[in-house]
């Protein structure tokens, strides 16, 4: 599998074992709830991920079975010296850092906002969290069309007085595009579990601090943001993971181009995959992609556990 | 690997319930707020809102410059929707989800039980295997699971898709599940041990009683990710198991054509998930956190 997150003994268990050891047949009694949904996991995604490693050692035509044979790491050297897979990769890295930094930034200010009072608040956070419930493929189209088209859609109308013309932005802004897409969608998210965290501050230190004379802006600043940072470092950490593998927008809007413009991993690996037919290199492609992801979660998720480690306790 | 500290990070789980705000007198900067928060709000829905009202339109009403707002009604759109074999596709979806919701709870609920109630030795590892395997990217699974599901001829099964959105959804589930199950008061489930109680039986009288609304939420949020779900479905699937976002992809190239059509389509296909998600409101955060967060 992918990410093996080895967890130390914890100091204080909610519920602690008893102090005894356990007897092996009361260990094997509590495991066996645990074993079904073990083995499906492991069934369902540790084993096709062994069956992905063979793969990325073969040449491999989808079409020509019996021509398979192994290759050992030349996949790999192919995957690496490949400029469309190059191409991919750093699109994939803009796209994921520019739209989870713009998701954490709105999502912040949204969050700030909703944790105010005011008329209608319930029915302003259902608005808001529609994008990430609407079906991400079902809303491409809507944004391909009625949105962005260059005559008729509802942006260029919006920016007409501005200037904008019949600008074609899923061709001249590609790019551009996908990341408006993905941070409507995504900020959603990043708004809810930030607000959580608002919502989560002791009322006790805030009158405190109020009591103390500090003014709204100072108790933001050395208070609330403190306490807020894991909570946004736990949505970027999530939302990064998320935001990797973005397919259905890209696949509706642009399907990957113009030319390579806007294929990041996941669209190179299917087109690999089930347009070329190309399962040896499709494989290779993967499994790079999964140990990056590994890297990527490895790190963020210390810096995230670290910090509930020093500041929620 | 990664070393993290489970106890510190479920920790945020068993805090007292969240504390409300107090109620303070109305200051006058509440309606600035109020009115910025609302035109917000009404940005980001915007797009849904014109995709329901363009599912209404004529055709030639759904692409006009300037764009169209006042016009008059029609379920012709969705008449043609319907007449065009959406049915089946709205059918796999939903068998699908089902099914794969019903799989999820089935496996997910003994297994929080084994790594919260009276966990397993060494509960923290299984707990972050799990959700190791939520993190793993889909593209490092689809081939084999590709070639398996053509080799075994269940290709194009709506039953293989809900076996893979059950694996999809199982780390969410147990998290979530486990998450409810702490929230649990000790003393009910020790008096439960004292009598005796197997433990078919302490679940079937003492637990699932008290975590119901708990699995309702799990189920809705399960939902939402199997219902919208899309490169397993496109990759996997081609007549007879498509689902919903597979139908639609058959508009990507009649752009400028079928405004209205296609919204009514869309319309209809995040319908279920609007609903359940609006339902679901409350536990969103602690299903998108995987219980992390409340």
């Amino acid at each position: 599998m992918a990410i093996q997150v080895e967890a130390p003994p914890a100091a204080e268990p909610r519920r602690r074992p008893e102090p005894r050891q356990l007897t092996r047949r009361e260990r094997r009694q509590r495991r066996r709830p645990l074993l079904p949904a073990l083995v499906f996991a492991i069934v369902l995604t540790q084993l096709p991920f062994v069956a992905t490693l063979y793969y990325s050692t073969q040449r491999y035509n989808l079409l020509r079975p019996e021509t398979r044979k192994f290759v050992g790491l030349s996949n790999y050297g192919r995957v690496f010296t490949d400029d469309l897979f190059r191409n991919a990769v750093l699109n994939t890295v803009k796209l994921t850092v520019t739209v989870v930094l713009l998701c954490a930034l709105f999502g912040t200010a949204l969050a700030v906002l909703l944790d105010k009072k005011f008329l209608g608040r319930s029915i302003v956070r259902t608005l808001l969290i529609t994008p990430f419930l609407v079906m991400p493929a079902a809303a491409a189209l809507v944004w391909k069309t009625s949105m962005l088209n260059p005559v008729f859609g509802i942006v260029n109308w919006v920016l007409s007085p501005f200037g904008a013309g019949q600008t074609d932005w899923t061709s001249r802004y590609p790019m551009t595009s996908i990341i408006l897409v993905l941070t409507w969608q995504w900020t959603p998210f990043f708004m809810l579990i930030i607000l959580a965290g608002l919502q989560s501050q002791s009322p006790e230190v805030l009158e405190a601090a109020k009591t103390d004379g500090a003014t709204g802006g100072q108790t933001f600043r050395r208070v609330t943001m403190p306490h807020l940072r894991q909570f946004i470092e736990l949505a970027t950490v999530l939302g990064t993971i998320f935001i990797l593998q973005t397919f259905d927008a890209i696949f509706m809007i642009t399907q990957g181009g113009p030319g390579q413009a806007t294929t990041n991993l996941p669209y190179f690996i299917y087109q690999q995959a089930f347009r070329a037919f190309n399962a040896g290199e499709a494989a290779a492609a993967g499994v790079i992609t999964v140990v990056a992801t590994i890297v990527f979660a490895t790190f963020a998720l210390r810096l995230v556990s670290g910090l509930f480690t020093t500041e929620v306790l | 690997m990664a070393a993290v500290d489970t106890d510190r990070l479920t920790s945020t789980v068993e805090r007292p319930a969240r504390h409300r705000r107090r109620r303070r007198p109305p200051r006058p900067g509440t309606i600035a707020v109020g009115v910025v928060a609302w035109a917000v709000g009404l940005v980001f829905f915007f797009p849904v809102l014109w995709m329901f009202l363009t599912g209404f339109k004529q055709e030639s009403q759904a692409s006009t410059d300037p764009p169209t707002i006042f016009f008059t009604p029609t379920l012709d759109q969705y008449r043609a929707i319907l007449g065009r074999d959406f049915l089946p596709y709205f059918g796999n979806s939903l068998i699908a989800s089902v099914l794969s919701i019903v799989l999820v709870l089935l496996l997910a609920t003994p297994a929080a039980y084994a790594l919260s109630v009276r966990p397993v030795v060494r509960w923290q590892d299984s707990l972050f295997f799990f959700l190791s395997t939520r993190m793993m990217p889909a593209v490092a699974t689809i081939l084999p699971l590709y070639i398996i599901a053509r080799d075994l001829n269940v290709l194009d099964n709506v039953t293989f898709l809900a076996l893979i959105y059950t694996a999809m959804n199982l780390p969410i589930a147990v998290w979530m599940i486990r998450s409810f199950l702490l929230e649990l008061p000790k003393e009910v489930l020790e008096a439960a041990r004292v009598d005796g109680a197997s433990l078919p039986v302490e679940m079937r009288r003492v637990i699932l009683p008290m975590i119901a609304p708990g699995l309702a939420a799990t189920a809705l949020i399960c939902f939402i990710f199997a219902w919208n779900e899309f490169f397993f479905a496109v990759s996997l699937t081609a007549f007879r198991a498509a689902t919903v976002p597979v139908f639609l992809v058959g508009f990507i190239t009649q752009e400028g054509l079928f405004w209205a059509r296609l919204s009514a389509a869309a319309t209809l296909a995040v319908l279920p998930v609007l609903i359940a998600g609006w339902t679901a409101q409350k536990w969103l955060v602690r299903g998108l956190s995987l219980g992390a967060v409340k």
